[in-house]
C-alpha cells in the first residue's frame, strides 16, 4: 500500500454508522427505474429480467445482513427459524421500508412455505407494469434481498414474488431447515 | 407500540443504506457486464443523465427555488437546495474560476460511497459517476451545457470528493420546424 503513495482508508478502520441517513424517494425511485431499464435491455424475457434483478438484490441483501445483526441484535444471531422469520418481518422491514410487513402467513398445506405480503412495497410504488408484461413484479428485487439474508444466516431458502393480495413473497425454506428446527424444538 | 408506531419512518424518505447498497450492486453489476472501467463510467453517465432529465422536473415542482441570474446562484442551488434534497448533503461550492464560469462542488461525505472500497487496478473508475450525468441532465434541461467531471475521488485516496462544472454555453430552445 505505502508504494501507492496516497493512502486509502479502509472501512474496517471506520466505526459503523448508527444512525439512519434517509434520501429522498424520488432519487430512490429515478436509480431503480434505471437499473430496471438497464437489465431490461439486456435479457429477452419476464422471468430472466426478475432474476436479473433479484441477483442485484442479493447483491445488497449479503451485505445488509451483517450490518443489521450487529447493529439490532448485538451480533447475536438467530438460530430458530420463527424468530428469524419475525426479524425479517420486524427489523429487517422496518431498517429497510421504515416500517413492518404487513402480514406473515405460513402455507395450510406445507411446513416449508411461509408468505410474506405486502400491499405496495417500495420498489413497486412507482412502476406500471405495461400490459404485455403483466406477471412481471420488480419486487423481485427485494425477493433476492431476501434470500440472501435468509441464506446468510444460514436458513437456505428460495424466495419468490408473486402477484398475490398485492405482492407476495413466497419463502420456501430447504428441508434441512426444518429437520434442524425440530430437532432445536425437542430439546 | 405507540411509540414503535411513531418511529415509522417518513413515506417521501428512504433507508440511506438501501439506497447506497443498490447503487453499490448496479456498479457491481456493471463492472461484471462491461469489464472495463471507463465503460462503466460511461455507462453510469448514461444512466445519471437519464435521472437528471427526470429529476428536474420533480425539483422545480418541490423546490420552488426562482429563476437563477448567473451561474454562481446556479451553484448555489445545486449544493444547498439540490443536493441538500436528494441525497441529504450539502457540498461546499468553491475553487471558481476568475471568469465564474466554472467551479467545484467538494462533497465531504458522499452518500453513494459508504461501505465501499475499490479494489487494486480500478485508478481510472468513477464510482458515483452517476452525479455527474445528473448534473448535467438536469442543467441541460434548463437550457445549460455544462461540462461535469471528477477530478478528486475519496475512494481512490485523494482527501476530498470534487466534482468540478464548467459552463459552456446556453443552449437556445429547439424549435420544431415550421413552428414560429
Amino acid at each position: 500500500m505505502a508504494s501507492i503513495g496516497k493512502q486509502k482508508a479502509s472501512n474496517l478502520d471506520k466505526s459503523l454508522s448508527k444512525g439512519k441517513p434517509e434520501v429522498n424517494v424520488a432519487t430512490f425511485a429515478l436509480l431503480f427505474s434505471e437499473i430496471v431499464q438497464y437489465c431490461q435491455n439486456r435479457v429477452y424475457t419476464v422471468p430472466e429480467l426478475q432474476s436479473k434483478l433479484a441477483e442485484m438484490g442479493q447483491h445488497v441483501g449479503t451485505h445488509l445482513l451483517d450490518v443489521l445483526f450487529v447493529r439490532e441484535k448485538g451480533f447475536k444471531r438467530e438460530i430458530k427459524l420463527l424468530s428469524m422469520l419475525i426479524f425479517i418481518k420486524s427489523n429487517f422491514w422496518k431498517t429497510v421500508y421504515g416500517r413492518e410487513a404487513e402480514k406473515l402467513e405460513q402455507a395450510n398445506d406445507d411446513e416449508r412455505t411461509y408468505y410474506i405480503i405486502e400491499k405496495e412495497p417500495l420498489v413497486n410504488r412507482f412502476i406500471s407494469v405495461p400490459k404485455d408484461k403483466g406477471s412481471l413484479n420488480c419486487a423481485a428485487f427485494t425477493a433476492g434481498m431476501l434470500e440472501a439474508v435468509l441464506n446468510g444466516a444460514n436458513f437456505p431458502a428460495k424466495v419468490t414474488v408473486h402477484w398475490h393480495k398485492g405482492t407476495c413473497f413466497m419463502i420456501k425454506f430447504d428441508e434441512s431447515v426444518i429437520a434442524r428446527d425440530k430437532m432445536i424444538d425437542s430439546r | 407500540m405507540s411509540r414503535q408506531a411513531a418511529r415509522t419512518g417518513d413515506p417521501r424518505k428512504v433507508n440511506g443504506e438501501l439506497f447506497t447498497l443498490t447503487y453499490g450492486a448496479l456498479v457491481a453489476q456493471l463492472m461484471k457486464d462491461y469489464e472495463n472501467d471507463d465503460e462503466v463510467n460511461k455507462q453510469l453517465e448514461k444512466m445519471g443523465y437519464n435521472i437528471g432529465v427526470r429529476i428536474i422536473e420533480d425539483f422545480l415542482a418541490r423546490a420552488n427555488s426562482g429563476r437563477c441570474n448567473d451561474f454562481r446562484d446556479v451553484a448555489d442551488v445545486i449544493s444547498k437546495v439540490a443536493f441538500k434534497m436528494y441525497l441529504g448533503i450539502t457540498p461546499v461550492v468553491s475553487n471558481w474560476s476568475p471568469a465564474g464560469d466554472e467551479f467545484s462542488l467538494l462533497l465531504e461525505n458522499n452518500p453513494l460511497t459508504d461501505f465501499v472500497e475499490l479494489p487494486e487496478g480500478h485508478d481510472s473508475l468513477n464510482y458515483s459517476n452517476i452525479l455527474c450525468g445528473v448534473l448535467k441532465g438536469a442543467l441541460e434541461m434548463i437550457q445549460m451545457d455544462v461540462d461535469v467531471k471528477f477530478v478528486q475521488d475519496h475512494l481512490k485516496g485523494d482527501n476530498i470528493t470534487e466534482v468540478r462544472l464548467k459552463f459552456i454555453k446556453r443552449l437556445e430552445d429547439a424549435v420544431p420546424v415550421g413552428e414560429d
